[in-house]
């Protein structure tokens, strides 16, 4: 019986996570218009968000590049098709491996940093201090990261995709020998325009719900040091979760 | 003040990159972009018309003996002849190619991507800027191929023959009636 209660507080617990998630975003959007009066604090949250994630975003992407180039030409040359690098190398980045490995490095560089923020922020009473001094903290504190988080995003992702294809033709021209040119006009016949744009929507998307994950939970974080850092991994759980979720239906909707 | 100075500094150097990548992929990824090049590579062009060029695309190698000594800057269509105008930069230590030379279009792999391979000719006369290869042979379209090779293998078989595989030459509709 006892555990039955409990179980159905979990759920009803989850039910007002999702419920509290949604009223933040609808005041968020709200505090979103008025912080644009103030471009100076969204510059420096798309610093912090962006700039200072450029160094892991480019090796991973350089990487990511690298091992699609080894991997496509072991696959492809199992059938003959090795010339066709630069076309999967191009399709996966573009579509997939882009927009998805950057909202998890994103998640984990840049979100936690915001969720840590503001719990701290909440714990010391800064955003109550704020509130008291008739500065609205939604649109001081949350909104310039939100729309920092949303504008850094798909800047990150098309980084992240130059530096893979580069990487990829590295592998596959410089060490494997696959002719340059085949790579790159097999590429340019076989990318369209619609590829290139569910890639652009699929990192703008990511990147709104990393950064409303990682701002609603720094800010409904319980304000004590062990509330922050339960709030902290929430933000990579949830947003990594829910990218890796959006992205089947992303998928699913441009196919 | 200073702080604040290098951090828009950054953050300029951050967006600037961000949108240079983002057109680099709108602009030279999709087919329908618009592509820019970057100068002009020395060298010389010369055309080449052919029946068929399958599925050789702009971008493609130019090879002689396996070794790359151009690419294929541009593929038309000549109203005239009703042939594919196929249009190759060759780069300029290659210049003594003869102007009676052969050009065919191959394929790299089963699956890969094709090219266009020049077998030499005979003549010291040397193709130059602006001239053209005559002596051409289509791409090799792999259900044209297939076609013909069971055409050949069902009329070999009634007629006893052993003459199985490459003979391109036959027509499938010559040999299919006994």
């Amino acid at each position: 019986m006892s555990t039955r209660v409990v179980r159905s507080g979990y759920l009803l617990e989850g039910v007002r996570r999702f419920g509290l998630t949604g009223i933040f975003f609808a005041r968020l959007l709200a505090a979103c218009v008025r912080s644009l009066a103030r471009p100076r604090l969204i510059v420096a949250q798309i610093f912090n968000a962006g700039a200072r994630s450029l160094i892991i975003i480019m090796l991973s992407g350089l990487f990511t590049g690298m091992v699609l180039g080894l991997l496509g030409q072991d696959v492809l040359q199992r059938f003959g098709a090795e010339t066709a690098l630069g076309e999967v190398a191009a399709l996966a980045l573009l579509k997939e491996l882009g927009p998805v490995l950057t909202a998890l490095l994103f998640a984990g560089r840049a979100g936690t940093a915001l969720t840590s923020e503001i719990g701290l922020m909440r714990a010391t009473d800064q955003l109550t201090a704020m509130e008291v001094m008739a500065v609205d903290p939604m649109s001081y504190v949350a909104a310039p990261r939100f729309l920092g988080g949303l504008i850094a995003m798909p800047l990150l992702v098309a980084i992240f995709n130059v530096i893979g294809l580069y990487g990829a033709q590295l592998i596959g021209v410089g060490l494997l020998g696959i002719d340059r040119g085949t790579f790159w006009s097999q590429m340019q016949s076989a990318v369209s325009m619609r590829d290139v744009t569910e890639g652009i929507v699929k990192s703008v998307v990511f990147g709104a719900v990393v950064s409303l994950i990682a701002v609603n939970e720094g800010y409904q974080a319980e304000p004590t040091a062990e509330g922050v850092g339960l709030a902290t991994t929430r933000t990579v759980v949830a947003s990594s979760v829910l990218t890796l979720l959006l992205d089947y239906v992303l998928t699913a909707v441009f196919l | 003040m200073r702080a604040t100075r290098s951090l828009e500094i950054g953050t300029g150097l951050f967006v600037i990159l961000g949108l240079a990548a983002l057109i680099f992929l709108t602009t030279q990824l999709p087919s329908s972009g618009l592509k820019l090049s970057f100068g002009k590579v020395p060298g010389y062009d010369v055309t080449a018309e052919f029946d068929n060029i399958g599925d050789l695309k702009v971008g493609a190698p130019v090879r002689m003996a396996g070794v790359r000594i151009g690419d294929v800057t541009a593929i038309g269509f000549d109203n005239q002849s009703y042939r594919a105008d196929v249009h190759m930069h060759i780069y300029p230590q290659f210049s003594q190619i003869p102007v009676d030379s052969y050009a065919s279009i191959d394929t790299e792999g089963l699956l890969g991507g094709q090219y266009i391979s020049i077998s030499p000719g005979g003549l010291s006369t040397y193709l130059k800027n602006g001239s053209q290869i005559l002596q051409t042979q289509s791409a090799v379209v792999l259900e044209n191929l297939i076609n013909k090779f069971f055409a050949n293998f069902s009329s070999s078989s009634s007629g006893g023959g052993a003459g199985g595989g490459g003979n391109g030459a036959k027509t499938p509709n010559q040999s299919k009636n006994p």
